[in-house]
């Protein structure tokens, strides 16, 4: 499949203009870098509404909190790693227990940050807000996506998590296709397997339906864009048509969207799964295209999982 | 200068000795709390809510209040004393500290409790939201001071370094601040534990304006206030110098009394204690 690519932290800038606009109770802060994420934009339009707090992650998000209590809606951006890692207290205390009005908007998620390396790639961010109560977790698949996502996330009463990557992204939906907070969408309708896939890795499942068209299996894939609540009607009403799961994410294969999807199946309705994922290892300095080869984010992997799944039917 | 009158001290006075019963009394009650902490700051907690802020119990929401932010949130009985005195909710609902169902938390939760701004209890982060809300009161261009108080050995958790630089880089001029500098952690003395000295000139080279006071004298808690008010482009930290445990001679200086409630005993002669005194 041939894609046009996207910038999600461009979108998410794009978002933010436009609110900010309307919205005169909006307000961002960053952690030094905003220059990366994006909020640099906000601050030179809104400059008096942009906080740079510095490289001071727990206190940005403590001043998050003060303002969100002072009417603000509040962004605040830093890199995945940093902003869930660094300051998760201040995140389970200040926001996610007064359940505040904080957006927590991250970007450079997942390996493909690249060279930095282990240090700044997020490989546990989803299940970090995922763990926390009131936290809602979103994970767009494309730029489009994310542009909505923040959208919908301003009117969303209460702590979001939203997880961007730092490389342009295949785009997969379009300005006329829905997007709520919660609800899944299915990108392609199958029979034989379930496909699903949560930010960029939603295209690679797309890119794995074709192969499996071709090797005479009907894939369905479901862009899982919230992780938390997780859209279980959707998951479910697929699983029951098909018989047999593949999750896929940019992320550890424990505590993020294969976990949420087998806790969910385990409860109700059994089949047989495989995730695909970050295999429990951190990651490592490379080209970000290596890396998601290297690391078994592939759509070939994601065919040979689905092969196996449907070859585990009726066990 | 003379500006508050012995009457309004005295006030003050009688109002701290109520609380400081209320604390011995809701922690026993509880079976559990922490007293020692509550009650060497009871006296900063009464002239905030009794002289200093402008606040409306009956108006939690009111856009033009004054804000306050327990840091040290372990002290949640000094608070809870103090709002209910104050009006927020009724005297009699203190003895329901901590128990299943109850509004008052062990620690302050602002969903749960009328009054509360914050959730607090892990320490080191109220300054951080103090700031929030200082910066909050500005954009909502509200004459609004916020108020918050840590504890000392509190003072050795790096978000409140943090939260020093922002709120000197954005001059939160409306903010101040009070460390309850009582002496004890847990663990022990906090110039054993983690030295803290030169603590006052710690906030000076983070660009604050510093007043050290002795946290139990009324009338320079007051003075406090007004001299922070009076400063133009610099957030204040007023270093109060307290006693662990103040009004109750055995939890004076006690370690053991940080975090464990008076029994029966110990309750009888502690409100003997403040019943008595000036």
């Amino acid at each position: 499949m041939k894609w046009v690519y996207t910038s999600q932290r461009k979108e998410y800038s794009n978002a933010l203009l436009e609110i900010g606009k309307t919205r005169t109770n909006v307000v961002v802060l960053d952690a030094d870098l905003s220059s990366s994420t994006r909020t640099i934009d906000f601050a030179k339009k809104f400059p008096e509404r942009f906080f740079n707090c510095g490289i001071a992650e727990q206190g940005m998000m403590g001043t998050a909190a003060g303002l969100a209590v002072s009417g603000k809606c509040v962004f605040a951006s830093s890199f995945a790693v940093f902003a869930t890692g660094r300051c998760w207290d201040q995140i389970r205390q200040s926001i996610a227990y007064p359940k505040l009005n904080v957006k927590i908007v991250a970007s450079h998620a997942g390996i493909t940050v690249g060279g930095d390396g282990a240090s700044h790639q997020a490989t546990e961010d989803i299940a970090l807000m995922r763990t926390l109560p009131n936290m809602t977790v979103i994970v767009p698949a494309d730029g489009i996506e994310t542009y909505k996502a923040v959208k919908a996330a301003v009117d969303w009463e209460g702590p979001c998590y939203l997880r961007l990557g730092r490389a342009d992204v295949p785009l997969i939906t379009s300005m006329d296709s829905s997007f709520t907070i919660g609800k899944a969408s299915i990108m392609r309708e199958g029979s034989d397997v379930t496909l699903v896939g949560t930010g960029q890795m939603v295209a690679l499942c797309i890119n794995a339906a074709e192969t499996l068209h071709e090797k005479g299996l009907s894939a369905e894939v479901v862009n899982m864009s919230t992780i938390k609540p997780l859209d279980q009607d959707a998951l479910l009403s697929s699983v029951k048509k098909t018989g047999a799961v593949v999750t896929a994410e940019e992320h550890s294969i424990i505590n993020g969207l294969g976990s949420a999807v087998a806790e969910c199946l385990a409860e109700n309705l059994m089949a047989p799964l495989h995730r695909i994922g970050i295999p429990d290892v951190f990651g490592e300095s490379g080209d970000s295209d290596q890396l998601m080869v290297k690391y078994g984010l592939t759509s070939g992997k994601i065919v040979e999982a689905a092969e196996a799944v449907v070859r585990r039917k009726g066990e | 200068m003379n500006r508050y009158d012995d009457n309004t001290i005295q006030m003050l006075e009688s109002k701290a000795k109520v609380v400081r019963k209320h604390i011995v009394e809701m922690t026993h009650s509880a079976k559990s709390g922490h007293p020692g902490g509550s009650l060497s700051s009871a006296d900063i907690l009464v002239a905030l809510y009794f002289k200093i802020m402008n606040h409306r119990p009956y108006d939690t929401q009111w856009e033009d209040r004054d804000r306050f932010v327990l840091s040290k949130g372990h002290a949640a009985p000094a608070l809870y004393a103090v709002l209910a005195e104050a009006g927020y909710f009724q005297v009699d609902e203190l003895k329901s500290l901590r128990q299943l169902g109850s509004r008052l938390q062990g620690h302050p939760s602002r969903s749960k409790t009328p009054g509360v701004e914050m959730s607090t209890g892990s320490l080191g982060q109220g300054l951080s939201v103090a700031n929030g809300m200082a910066l909050g009161a500005r954009l909502n261009r509200k004459l609004s001071r916020i108020f918050c108080l840590c504890g000392d050995g509190e003072m050795q958790s790096g978000q409140n370094w943090e939260a020093a630089m922002l709120a000197a880089h954005y001059k939160l001029d409306n903010l101040t601040a009070f460390v309850d500098r009582n002496q004890l952690q847990i663990d022990g003395p906090t110039e054993q534990v983690m030295s803290l000295e030169p603590l006052g000139e710690k906030w000076m080279a983070f660009g604050w304006n510093v007043i050290e006071i002795n946290g139990h004298d009324m009338r320079q808690i007051l003075e406090a206030c007004d001299r922070a008010k009076e400063v133009r482009g610099k957030p204040t930290m007023v270093i109060a110098h307290t006693i662990k445990g103040k009004g109750v001679s055995f939890m004076e200086g006690a370690l053991q009394f940080h975090g464990k409630a008076p029994n029966d005993d110990e309750l009888r002669v502690a409100l003997k204690e403040l019943e008595g005194a000036q």
